[in-house]
């Protein structure tokens, strides 16, 4: 790392996140201008987008080589009045939470108080949603069945393909104008629908043009005062740069950065995605640059390193969105999940690995930052010396790379109707969500408590924590003469709540696709231009949206037990079972103690318990796979939770598998922590019995101390434990290396930690800034140490 | 064919190449005092307490039928062993795994379907089964179903030997073995059965032998104890005979660890064995660097 990388990287780690009242200045200044609220919904968004690339304020920091930021400041952290428009008690929270919290000015407060929150009660998205929703909805989510991703940040979670690179926004204008050309206005009802939407985008792509050229000048005006002559040099070619793209497609490595990066705060401006937009496949794309630039001289291998760090640093001065309530719970993070994905397959289907991905895990293990967070898709064809690589940083232990079967990701893609090309241009974002890129629409819609459904059915509809029934009768299981008879009450129960889920789902879906459209996201993505389509409205090729389980390994759990003690070994009733519960195991430790250290555990390669976990997936898979939903896209399924099953554990009482009251679920596809007592082949047979390929992503965490991987060999039988789990289709794996004591130190000292990188769940995350029952459970989750 | 062993660890990376499943045999005929696997030297099931997972609930002194089993004032269980039958009462009625019986009667059936759900592993990795203990040759009938059928399915063999057992027997055992993991203690015969409790001489003649016959490669591993076997003598005469051996592949050097001392107390056997101080880094090196400059390779840990 040079000089210059190091100030910048040093720069953004001390940059403190702060809330910028700008961008919802700038926007309810225009929502009130009268040429915005008479125009269509798509116009109206692109009026407001044109306005803030006109409006906001700009910078270029001293050494800078990318340039452009969503708030005027590193880490100046904007708002979305018209997603969620936060009270003042929230600004409060926001600004003196111990853990992800953000400063808010008095200036913000005042504008809050006098402009923002008049304009916007009632009519922001949040308002409308939740007046939307039905009893039967409101009470499951406040219940913790499931949660909202919509309810404060707007559908994202899309990653960008190798169209920037090919076309600037002059031709895509043209194609914008060749669409427009075919409109049939006598006989496709939707033609005028289409024309405002088409004509939102252009004035998009004409704003962020607009937005590049004042860097443009703002570069030359600060040239023309620079006295370092090689400081003027560059910044008259950020001049250049940003004169050339993102109007035309780009000429070198330098500019196709650039223009990535004005897209992604167009992108990060227009809404608060959720999830992950991101450049992706970034070796694929950048390499015939960087090939062309050595070949011709115009490039080194040094200069493509520092401007791929420099791009590293611009994406860690971007904090994700402030999040409150809930979605705080289910979320609490300041990463914004973009997820750089390295190796994998050419379109062809050859191994992709290029020099430029080893270059790029050069920059991954120097930056060691939060964000972007990065991952290493390996397909059977991608030599072992690119996950070798990949593991010589996660021996580091700062949680990255997380790594990918590219080969599972590639069936998965198809299965779910993409051609095998496009299959193969994907990877995963977010966490671990697989994506076609460039032509997705895949769609996080919340969460889904599976356990605290089992909890429901066992106490006939009613939830034991507020006594309200919110489920079905399904029976009063102390009248179950089988296991299979609960089986049926839980399986009716849980498609219960998913139905609930799902006619919310779908009165979100609409009015975002009515009320929000995104015109600037839709220039990227195929094929909103050709058919003339918002992306929130049905535009891209492929739609699809998600319900995320949680907790498989705790309702895995909490089955095998109750099978185990009640139904085949009868060792206790129903009856007891049920009242040890509610005394959440007062007065029934050894009991407890059974139901911990004797009965069969998910994650041991033990059939007794893993079959159980094939049930409920197959159950879970059935009731949501292949449901339309109501803009022409698909519902699938998958599993991973972010922070959720910490929230979901807190409401959901004790449970069968010996876990108390309060604690959190299990997380992703991993056993419920410390449960796996037979080390990680095991772990890795039992998860890798699932049908990975039916999902849109898996999450399992493994931990290993520092010792087991200290040596090349440990590292290569670490690459073949891998590489066997791929061959069992299994999704993905990633790993935290680091001691329980460290850990255990760093919680009592969190001041000698500041660095200390963990991976949560499929995200890595500072570990001080985790709250203290994730940090406990971090600990928890088994450390596999060989002996 | 049945037969004595103490544990099945899966992802076992230590002991031969790959990933592998250890078969632990019940039953050693030497004794040594450093022994980290104490569990392994009687062939008979042994009780084994685990005072850190106990809860001092007391469950398990009340279902005892022949009063084997007592608390001290603190609540620790402590097992009268001359008074205890193995009959397993008490293992069944503790919730916390806190009392065991050690050793188990198994089929060579039994360990195959064990060991055959890593087989994915084992292809991946070049890995497989090794066998050791205890020491597998003190058990030969079942070590030698066991290398079989494991060949049979296509699984690799390593066995991992005090070398201690009749040439016979050793021979070909280990004739069999894809790789022999060949434990060598001390060199100078006095101290080989003070601190062992047997003589080296047919141990040395066993590796001998086998080196001869053209076998399996060998890794010999060396169990570093201070004080034992760390002295400048003992390492220029385990040079001197294994540097004629064509064999030897590598030498594997096993720093001394107390990872032992807690399983004495487990068996209530503490008396029987000898607490060392564990070889500081720099003395690990300086052994390692010491066969090194002989020419061999070298391996800390296995």
């Amino acid at each position: 790392m040079n000089e210059r990388i190091k100030k910048l990287r040093e720069q953004s780690l001390n940059a403190k996140p702060t809330i910028s009242p700008e961008r919802a200045r700038i926007v309810t200044e225009a929502y009130r201008s009268p040429e915005v609220q008479r125009a269509s919904y798509p116009m109206q968004r692109a009026l407001v987008f044109k306005a803030l690339m006109e409006k906001k304020a700009i910078f270029i920091d001293e050494g800078e080589l990318i340039v452009g930021e969503r708030g005027p400041a590193h880490k100046a952290t904007p708002t979305y009045p018209e997603v969620c428009c936060h009270s003042l008690e929230d600004l409060e929270t926001l600004n003196s939470r111990p853990k992800t919290s953000y400063a808010v000015d008095e200036e913000t407060f005042q504008l809050y108080r006098e402009e923002i929150i008049p304009f916007w009660r009632g009519r922001s998205m949040r308002d409308r949603i939740f007046a939307e929703m039905t009893p039967e909805w409101k009470a499951a989510y406040e219940a913790g069945i499931f949660t909202e991703f919509m309810e404060q940040r707007a559908p994202g979670h899309t990653v960008l393909g190798d169209k920037i690179y090919k076309k600037g926004l002059l031709d895509i204008k043209k194609d914008i104008e060749e669409s427009l050309s075919k409109l049939d206005f006598y006989n496709d009802p939707e033609a005028w629908d289409k024309k405002e939407e088409l004509e939102a985008m252009a004035i998009c792509a004409e704003a962020l043009i607009t937005y590049a050229r004042r860097h443009a000048e703002l570069a030359r005006e600060l040239a023309a005062r620079e006295k370092d002559p090689q400081r003027k040099k560059e910044l008259e070619k950020i001049a250049a740069t940003c004169e050339w793209v993102p109007a035309h497609a780009p000429r070198d490595f330098w500019e196709a950065l650039q223009y990535y990066w004005f897209v992604h705060v167009g992108v990060t401006t227009e809404y608060n995605t959720w999830d992950s937009f991101n450049p992706g496949r970034l070796d694929q794309h950048l390499y015939p640059f960087y090939k062309k630039g050595l070949e011709e001289g115009t490039l080194t291998q040094e200069q493509a390193k520092e401007l791929l760090e420099a791009f590293w640093v611009k994406f860690n001065n971007q904090p994700a969105p402030p999040k409150v309530g809930v979605t705080a719970e289910e979320s609490g993070t300041y990463t914004d999940f973009a997820l750089i994905n390295v190796g994998g397959l050419k379109p062809d289907g050859r191994d992709g690995a290029n020099e430029l991905s080893y270059l790029i895990l050069d920059v991954i293990e120097e930056m060691r930052l939060l964000q972007p967070s990065s991952m290493v898709q390996i397909s059977a064809k991608n030599p072992d010396s690119l996950l070798l690589r990949a593991l010589k940083i996660v021996r580091t232990g700062f949680g990255q790379p997380s790594i990918f079967n590219t080969d599972a990701i590639v069936q998965e893609l198809v299965r779910q109707g993409k051609t095998v090309e496009d299959a193969r241009k994907g990877g995963a974002s977010g966490c671990v969500e697989a994506g076609a890129f460039g032509n997705e629409a895949y769609i996080l819609t919340g969460y889904f408590n599976l356990p605290k459904v089992f909890e429901i059915t066992l106490n006939n509809g009613v939830d034991p924590r507020s006594g309200k029934k919110i489920g079905l009768e399904t029976g009063d299981p102390r009248n179950f003469k089988t296991f299979d008879e609960l089986m049926q009450a839980f399986e009716k129960q849980m498609r219960y709540f998913i139905d609930v889920k799902i006619r919310g789902n779908n009165v979100i879906e609409k009015l975002y696709a009515t009320y929000l459209p995104a015109p600037f996201l839709s220039l990227f993505i195929d094929d909103c231009i050709a058919k003339g389509k918002d992306y929130h409205n049905g535009g891209a090729r492929y739609n699809t949206r998600y319900i995320q389980g949680v907790g498989l390994g705790s309702i895995t759990d909490i089955l095998a037990s109750i099978k185990f003690n009640v139904y085949d070994q009868k060792i206790i009733t129903m009856d007891e079972l049920l009242q040890a519960l509610r005394k959440n195991f007062e007065g029934y430790e050894r009991l407890r103690d059974r139901f911990i250290n004797k009965t069969p555990k998910y994650g041991n390669d033990d059939d007794y318990a893993d079959d159980l976990a094939r049930l409920v997936f197959d159950m879970y898979f059935r009731m949501i796979d292949g449901r339309p939903t109501v803009c022409g896209g698909t519902y699938r399924i998958n599993l991973l939770p972010t922070t959720v099953h910490v929230y979901f554990g807190k409401v959901t009482g004790a449970t069968a598998d010996g876990r108390k009251a309060g604690e959190p679920l299990s997380e992703g596809i991993s056993p419920v922590q410390g449960m796996d007592r037979k080390g990680p082949t095991a772990v890795i047979k039992s998860v890798g019995k699932l049908d990975h390929i039916k999902t849109g992503g898996t999450l399992l965490n493994q931990k290993f101390t520092p010792q087991l991987l200290a040596e090349e060999e440990g590292l290569v039988k670490l690459k073949d434990l891998i590489r066997s789990y791929f061959k069992l289709m299994g999704h993905h794996i990633q790993f935290n290396v680091v001691t329980a004591e460290t850990l255990r130190d760093a919680q009592k000292h969190p001041e000698k930690y500041r660095d200390l990188i963990v991976r949560v769940a499929g995200y890595s995350d500072y570990f001080v800034d985790c709250a203290k029952e994730l940090q406990d459970e971090i600990i928890r989750r088994t450390e596999h140490q060989g002996f | 064919m049945k037969g004595m062993i103490f544990d099945l660890k899966h992802y076992a990376v230590h002991d031969g190449p790959g990933i592998r499943v250890n078969v632990f045999f019940k039953g050693c005929p030497l004794h040594c005092l450093w022994c980290h696997n104490p569990e392994g030297i009687s062939k008979k099931a042994e009780l084994m307490l685990m005072p850190n997972r106990c809860a001092r609930c007391g469950d398990c002194v009340r279902t005892c039928n022949y009063g084997a089993l007592s608390q001290k004032s603190d609540g620790e269980v402590v097992a009268d062993r001359s008074k205890c039958t193995l009959c397993g009462d008490c293992v069944k009625v503790c919730q916390r795994e806190a009392i065991e019986i050690v050793g188990r009667e198994v089929s060579v059936e039994e360990i195959l379907n064990e060991v055959e759900k890593d087989r994915i592993f084992f292809d991946q990795s070049g890995g497989g089964v090794t066998l050791t203990g205890g020491e597998p040759l003190f058990q030969p009938e079942l070590a030698e179903a066991l290398i079989d059928s494991l060949h049979r399915r296509g699984i690799q063999v390593a066995l991992d030997t005090s070398g201690y057992a009749s040439e016979e027997i050793f021979l070909r055992l280990a004739r069999k073995s894809d790789l022999v993991l060949f434990d060598l203690k001390v060199m100078d015969n006095t101290k080989h059965r003070e601190h062992t409790g047997v003589t080296n001489e047919l141990i040395l003649k066993n590796l001998k032998a086998i080196d001869d016959s053209s076998g399996p490669p060998i890794w010999v591993r060396f169990p570093l104890i201070p004080g034992v076997n760390d002295d400048q003598k003992n390492l220029e005469q385990m040079a001197e005979f294994l540097v004629e051996l064509k064999s030897v592949k590598m030498i594997n050097v096993l720093p001394y660890h107390k990872g032992g001392v807690e399983k004495f107390h487990r068996l209530g056997r503490d008396g029987e064995f000898k607490v060392y101080e564990p070889p500081s880094q720099e003395r690990v090196d300086s052994v390692m660097n010491f066969f090194r400059a002989k020419g061999f390779k070298v391996k800390q840990g296995g």
